[in-house]
């Protein structure tokens, strides 16, 4: 029996044979192409759709865009140059590009002013958009409205001085009393802010902002991309406070406070913004007091806040809701009170919670601030509307122009977009 | 929130206003109707102060007189000599007219890029991708001014279809598509016609019968009876086989060039064109990404198990997903509607006469009664919001998973 | 200075535009600077340029105004305002002066409360339609689609002529002339309507000026002016004779170049009169004696302004047919200074 096994097996190999490279159809690009783009028929189809809509979009436009024109003085002149080929006129841009970033009016020798605030607000926003970096930074955030203030507007430095001393006053006066009742901290904080500006508005003299270092510059002046980044930032940073008592207020027992916390919310969020600033435009000045004048800037800046917090506040009642009862009914057994349960225990959740949807909003908003190109403000849009298509040399460059302003507000959406999905992956601490 | 001790009796004593949770709640509320109080107080005198001292009034009578300017399109009957409350009516009418159809249309872009972004070919879901991202990051007031300016730009003027040998032609010779506007060929109701529009209703009653009626004796017998061609057949052929039987007594008024314009047919603006496209194209990049959110949010599970009885991937999508996507969906894509709406006041970049077109334009510029007009606009835009929301929580009510 | 408290954490955050008292001119005076209301845009009359410095013939009056109450012409805030934002602007004081082309009319003065100081460009609304068309009369119209401006009284007008005319038309009205102008140059209307002056401006800056016509056709009477508020007088003077005064130097040959020589040695009464170097006329406006030789000089009399903003020599090339002195047989004619 022995020998029959060994007479049934000719040849037993000992040695493993090298692996053969798998077949060609199964490996590489041919490989994910097939699987990622022909898999089925009705896929191959889709494909060859696809493909086919691309070379509509890139057709027309590669050859414009590599074909620009990136100086002449007027399109009369880019036109002569191209000698009627296609190609765009970028020289507009290389040409106006200080007017669509600061406006037309901003005087040229202060450029470095808003553009260093620019830069000092990435400093600024950091230590608050990535929790890893050192707490410390925090302080110079604080710091930083009273810089960018003085930056951008120039004028004396008691201004901002005195503002940040009456926040810090304030605060201090919070600080000291908020161990004894929230209310009476934060009533006592406002009250001791108010009356240092008070009394240091007295102290101020009249013609300081004449001489003063940097050279003043009315907010009428402000413009172009500038403008836009501003609105975007000075509104959104304000309204987050006023959203989150407004989502409070909401939540509130109190009938009356909620009441007119809901009215107010479903007012704003039941009409467009550009209504909101008709009203600043055309009405807000009639609710001021006769013998002031506030000037438009500031204005449209109350009327988006107003916007933006109602929208915020809705974002954050989200981020309450989404609070198991649990939190605050554990709250309530320590024995905290209404202010500091919310202070300790909910918010700081709730807001966690709620960031991805404050930046949604954040850049929904900044979006929305090209509207106020609509009342005669000369933001991106509007010097773009306005003084520049209206000029003998660059009327008619639509296409350069619109395309430059898409592209500076698409990096910043989706830069900040890409933020929030960053965020909100963090952020996600539950088992998925 | 607050625990509830029961306090020994005792007199009231004011300091029991601040300190005692029963009485709290109340003085708070006082001092804030009373903040309330002031604050109106004072923004009404200020804005009474001021009216006096410009010597104007508050009055609506302006509503009643003449407009005196034209529009280019009205949905309802108006000429320069109607009022001004009329030319709002048309605004109205205009803001309903492009929302409604933005809505319809973003729906479609934002479902099929939705589903599409989901796909497993590469190439279409980053390009679906490419343009949820690009649309939705870009303001939407550029992107109305850049597809006017598309329109404008792109398409020939009606000036073009002229001479012996035109630049242009009109599109099958029925379509003319012009920097104006599309002019598209209007129906002529003939003497019979009516006959004809009732047998299409009619057949289309008696296609959703039959639908229903296979649908029935599927789950009753198991029998399939085919879908897709007899309800072809029924909704078309009787209509066709009633238009050719009545001797073809519905004619197409066909638009043709005279004069400056093309004449006849229906007309669809450039401005309306332009302002609808956008806002659904616009639009339609948020939708997407909802009916995504809304298709992953439907477990992996119910996929599966739909494979399990092995049903097809359209059935597996038709079956199972969509029915339980749409209830995460459908709240969302509400208030998308309500941002369409609310969106379309950006009419006014394309000279488009909706309401703000109307009386937040030309009428508060001629007769200079600006808090009386922007009043007006909010009113009517906070009652289209309340009446959308007011139906999406119904809507919410009847959806709502019912736990038994 | 009456100061809330709420306003005092407004002056803490620089914004306020500081107060305004009883009277614009002490106002004007005690601020250091014109608020002056122009159009946002509109190439000849009131636009900034590439250096965003603002050029245009309204611009000049407010720059005379500057000149004559801050004696300096550059102490002008420029405050662009649309048709729907400049009444509400001028009411609630955020500007003191409208010099933005604005038509005199009875409701404007009457019901809105203003008062328009004089007529510095009289203009009425015409067609400009591209040569192509072949079109020769405004009654050539009948189913044209029209461009409109926005703004001023030109739907009004337009509404009027068409119906008057019993001929259809069909509006696109449009809120920026660059606007209009794109829409009309891409043919997607015939005809281009706005005020003449407006439609020189605009054809001025088309690459073929020579292929669009306007057509003979003036529709309306469009006196445009400067305007204050009702109510403050002393101000509506200051404004309307710093225009007086302009006018009245074109009509004795004071100009820019010369006016210190003719206020030294002038044999004139009247030239010695409106130079100041004669009589009050200043002190009764509440101005120093030198007040319109500073406003002529600024930027010339008003046949300067004209011929550098508006006039044949530039691009927009306007005849000064009726704005030509009462002399010459325009409608240009100031009262007397005495």
């Amino acid at each position: 029996m022995s020998d029959t096994h060994a007479q049934t097996v000719a040849f037993v190999r000992d040695t493993e044979i090298p692996s053969a490279p798998p077949p060609y159809a199964a490996t590489g690009p041919v490989k994910w192409m097939r699987e990622n783009l022909f898999a089925t028929p009705a896929n191959a189809v889709l494909t060859l759709l696809a493909l086919y809509a691309i070379y509509l979009i890139l057709a027309p436009t590669l050859p414009w865009i590599l074909n620009g024109v990136w100086s002449a003085n007027s399109l009369a002149e880019c036109r002569e140059i191209l000698q009627g080929a296609t190609g765009a006129c970028f020289a507009v841009l290389t040409e106006r590009w200080p007017q669509l970033l600061f406006g037309f009016k901003y005087p040229s020798d202060l450029y470095w002013r808003p553009t260093l605030a620019f830069v000092l607000l990435f400093v600024a926003v950091a230590p608050v958009l990535f929790f890893d970096l050192p707490r410390k930074l925090l302080i110079f955030t604080g710091l930083f409205p009273f810089i960018a203030y003085y930056l951008i507007w120039g004028g004396t430095i008691f201004v901002p001085i005195l503002a940040l001393v009456g926040c810090i006053g304030g605060f201090a006066v919070y600080q000291r009393f908020v161990t004894g009742s929230f209310a009476a901290g934060f009533f006592g904080g406002i009250a001791a802010a108010l009356a240092i500006w008070y009394i240091g508005g007295l102290l101020i003299p009249a013609g300081a902002s004449n001489n003063a270092m940097l050279t003043p510059v009315p907010s009428r002046d402000l413009g172009g991309f500038m403008l836009n980044m501003m609105l975007g930032v000075t509104c959104v940073s304000l309204s987050i406070p006023i959203g989150i008592a407004l989502a409070l207020g909401r939540q509130s027992s109190m009938p009356l406070i909620k009441v007119v916390c809901v009215v107010f919310i479903e007012f704003i969020r039941g009409v467009p913004l550009i209504t909101l600033l008709f009203v600043a435009s055309v009405m807000l000045s009639y609710f001021f007091p006769p013998e002031s004048s506030v000037d438009l800037f500031l204005r449209v800046v109350i009327m988006i806040t107003m916007f933006s917090a109602a929208y915020i506040a809705e974002v954050i009642r989200g981020g309450l809701a989404a609070l198991p009862k649990g939190q605050y009914e554990a709250a309530d057994s320590l024995g905290l009170d209404y202010p500091q349960a919310m202070r300790l225990i909910i918010l700081p959740q709730a807001l966690k919670i709620s960031i991805p949807g404050i930046v949604n909003v954040a850049v929904g908003l900044f979006k929305d601030t090209t509207l106020v190109s609509v009342i005669s403000m000369f933001d991106l849009v509007g010097m773009i509307r306005g003084p520049i298509l209206a000029s003998t040399e660059w009327n008619g460059v639509y296409w350069e122009l619109l395309g430059f302003a898409a592209l500076l507000f698409f990096v910043v959406c989706y830069g900040i977009s890409q933020y929030s999905q960053w965020l909100e992956r963090r952020l996600a601490t539950d088992h998925r | 929130m607050t625990t509830l001790t029961d306090p020994p009796r005792e007199s009231f004593r004011l300091s029991m206003l601040i300190n005692d949770t029963r009485y709290r709640s109340l003085t708070f509320q006082a001092i804030a109707l009373l903040v309330l109080i002031i604050a109106f107080a004072y923004l009404t005198n200020n804005l009474l102060t001021n009216l006096a001292a410009a010597g104007l009034n508050i009055a609506y009578d302006f509503l009643g007189t003449p407009a005196g300017y034209d529009i280019n399109q009205t949905l309802v009957e108006y000429d320069s000599q109607s009022s001004h409350a009329r030319a709002a009516v048309v605004g109205i009418l205009n803001t309903l007219l492009v929302a409604f159809l933005a809505c319809i249309t973003a729906t479609v872009f934002g479902v099929i890029a939705g589903v599409l972004r989901l796909s497993n070919n590469w190439l279409v879901s980053k390009l679906m991708a490419f343009y949820v991202e690009i649309f939705r990051n870009i303001p939407v007031l550029i992107w109305i001014i850049i597809i006017f300016t598309i329109m404008t730009a792109v398409l020939p003027g009606p000036r073009e279809f002229r001479g012996d040998n035109p630049t242009s032609s009109m599109f099958l010779d029925l379509f003319a598509f012009t920097n104006r506007g599309i002019y598209i060929p209007a129906p002529v109701w003939g003497p019979g016609s009516m006959v004809v529009v009732a047998t299409f209703i009619a057949s289309v009653i008696g296609v959703i019968a039959y639908r229903r009626y296979a649908t029935n004796l599927l789950y009753s017998t198991g029998r399939l009876l085919p879908m897709g061609w007899p309800s072809l057949a029924i909704f078309f052929v009787p209509t066709i086989l009633m238009f050719y039987i009545l001797g073809r007594p519905i004619g197409l008024d066909i638009p043709e060039l005279r004069g400056f314009n093309f004449q006849g047919g229906i007309k669809v603006g450039g401005p309306l064109i332009a302002l609808w496209f956008a806002l659904s194209i616009y639009t339609g990049a948020f939708i997407a990404e909802n009916v995504r959110a809304g298709i992953q949010a439907v477990s992996k599970g119910q996929t599966e198990a739909a494979s399990a009885l092995g049903l097809r991937p359209g059935r597996v999508m038709n079956l199972v997903v969509l029915p339980q996507a749409l209830r995460v969906i459908i709240p969302p894509l509400i208030s998308q509607y309500l941002n369409i709406t609310k969106n379309s006041s950006l009419a006014i970049a394309v000279g488009y006469a909706d309401i703000t077109a109307t009386l937040g334009g030309i009428t508060l510029n001629q007769t200079g009664r600006a808090i009386e007009c922007v009043l007006l606009l909010m009113l009517f835009y906070l009652t289209i919001s309340l009446s959308i929301s007011a139906i999406m929580n119904v809507y919410n009510n009847s959806v709502k998973l019912k736990e038994r | 200075m009456k100061k809330s408290v709420i306003l005092g954490a407004l002056t803490v955050a620089g914004l306020s535009a500081g107060a305004a008292a009883a009277g614009t001119l002490d106002d004007v005076k005690a601020r250091g600077k014109l608020n002056c209301g122009v159009t946002t845009g509109l190439v000849g009359f009131a636009a900034p340029d590439a250096n965003g410095e603002w050029k245009g013939f309204d611009v000049a009056v407010c720059r005379a105004i500057a000149a004559a109450v801050l004696n300096d012409p550059t102490a002008v805030e420029f405050v662009p305002t649309t048709g729907k934002t400049r009444f509400t602007a001028l009411a609630s004081g955020e500007i003191d002066v409208l010099a933005r082309n604005t038509t005199w009319t009875f409701s404007r003065d009457v019901d809105l409360k203003f008062t328009f100081v004089g007529v510095n460009y009289y203009d009425g609304q015409g067609f400009m339609v591209p040569k192509a068309l072949g079109v020769s009369s405004a009654k050539d119209l009948d189913g044209a689609t029209v461009c409109i401006q926005t703004g001023t009284t030109t739907e009004l007008n337009l509404a009027d002529f068409f119906r008057a005319n019993n001929i259809n038309y069909e509006p696109v009205p449009i809120e920026t002339n660059a606007e209009a102008q794109q829409q009309y140059l891409a043919g997607a209307c015939d005809v281009y309507t706005t005020d003449a002056s407006g439609l020189a401006a605009t054809r001025a800056t088309f690459e073929a000026p020579g292929d669009h016509v306007l057509l003979p056709e003036i529709i309306s009477k469009e006196p445009l002016g400067p305007l204050v508020r009702h109510g403050d007088d002393e101000w509506g003077d200051v404004v309307r004779w710093t225009l007086n005064a302009l006018i009245t130097a074109e009509e004795l040959g004071v100009t820019s170049a010369n006016v210190n020589e003719m206020a030294a040695n002038t044999g004139n009464p009247e030239v010695a009169r409106l130079l100041g170097t004669e009589g009050t006329l200043g002190e009764m406006l509440g101005l120093d004696a030198e007040w319109s030789k500073r406003a002529i000089a600024a930027g010339g009399n008003y046949g300067e302004v004209f011929a550098k903003n508006i006039g044949e020599e530039t691009p927009i090339g306007l005849a000064r047919g009726l704005n030509a002195q009462w002399t010459d047989g325009g409608l240009i004619y100031s009262p007397p200074f005495r």
